[in-house]
């Protein structure tokens, strides 16, 4: 009886870790897109590039990336100060809820959950250059509902 | 009376003159006149379009070699809509939008702001284009 207490002790710290363990920490949240979309968010971001839903990163990585605005992956996609404000707050608001490591990638294909969810032995290498596809960062190609935050594996569609 | 009636008519010319701007004056243009006094080049104008700057893209890159189609962005491959009023009259009508965008893409394109002389080209260019 006195071994029990710690043995559910350690149990209970391990099943913890298993869980925090989850893609080491980085998890996208759930849900990936709040009921309730910013539409400056919505109008800015896409139009570039689809808005990516603000749970597939945490709050961090967001800050980082709207104050980088200038130099965004190679272009200059700056916005006057209260736009910029604007998206952050609300970006930073609805960054995933699950992500418990202190890491805040800068794109979402370097986060572990997007990692093991597209690893090689399921996609092959080659379908990420097709003229279709053209780049990992176009959710949109296979996930054709990505736009509202819909990734559901019954909905993925991997074009020629 | 002769002299108040010419007068008149001058002021009235005056008026209409400062009024009724051509239909197809734009404000965006205009602004940019009142702010540089020089005259703008259409001709200037295109051969900004089509300058291929230091990170090898140009407007052309993604709006094409006319700005009346449908362009793509060089990374992303979204579509584009016309950059021509011609083709697409919301295009040069808000202000705000052609500053963000003449930031963002002198930029990209030139790796450098424009000049007013170069936005005002640039526009006397677009509004050219039928």
């Amino acid at each position: 009886m006195k071994f029990l207490k710690p043995l559910l002790m350690a149990m209970l710290a391990a099943a913890c870790l298993g869980a925090q363990a989850k893609y080491s920490g980085e998890d996208r949240g759930k849900p990936v897109m709040p009921s309730q979309v910013n539409t400056k968010w919505a109008t800015e971001c896409a139009s570039c590039h689809m808005a990516f839903p603000p749970g597939l990163l945490p709050a961090a990585s967001w800050k980082k990336l709207m104050a980088g605005l200038d130099k965004h992956f190679g272009s200059d996609a700056s916005l006057p100060a209260a736009d910029t404000q604007e998206i952050t707050d609300y970006l930073v608001k609805y960054g995933s809820n699950r992500w418990t490591a202190s890491t805040a990638p800068m794109r979402i294909t370097e986060s572990a959950w997007f990692k093991s969810k597209h690893d090689s032995g399921e996609i092959n290498p080659a379908v990420w250059k097709r003229e279709s596809v053209k780049s990992a960062s176009n959710c949109q190609a296979c996930h054709s509902g990505a736009d509202k935050g819909d990734f559901n594996e019954r909905n993925i569609r991997i074009p020629k | 009376m002769t002299h108040f009636k010419s007068i008149a008519a001058c002021l009235a010319m005056l008026g209409c003159g400062a009024m009724a701007l051509p239909a197809s004056a734009n404000t965006i243009l205009e602004a940019y006149k009142a702010e540089s006094k020089t005259v703008f080049s259409a001709v200037a104008g295109e051969k900004l379009y089509k300058t291929v700057g230091p990170n090898q893209l140009s407007c052309a890159s993604c709006h094409t070699d006319s700005p009346k189609n449908v362009g793509k962005h060089a990374k992303t491959n979204k579509p584009i809509e016309p950059m021509a009023p011609s083709a697409n009259p919301k295009r040069f009508t808000d202000t705000a939008q052609v500053e963000k965008w003449f930031k963002r893409n002198c930029n990209d394109a030139l790796g450098r702001a424009c000049t007013t002389q170069e936005k005002g080209d640039f526009v006397t260019y677009m509004l050219s284009v039928k």
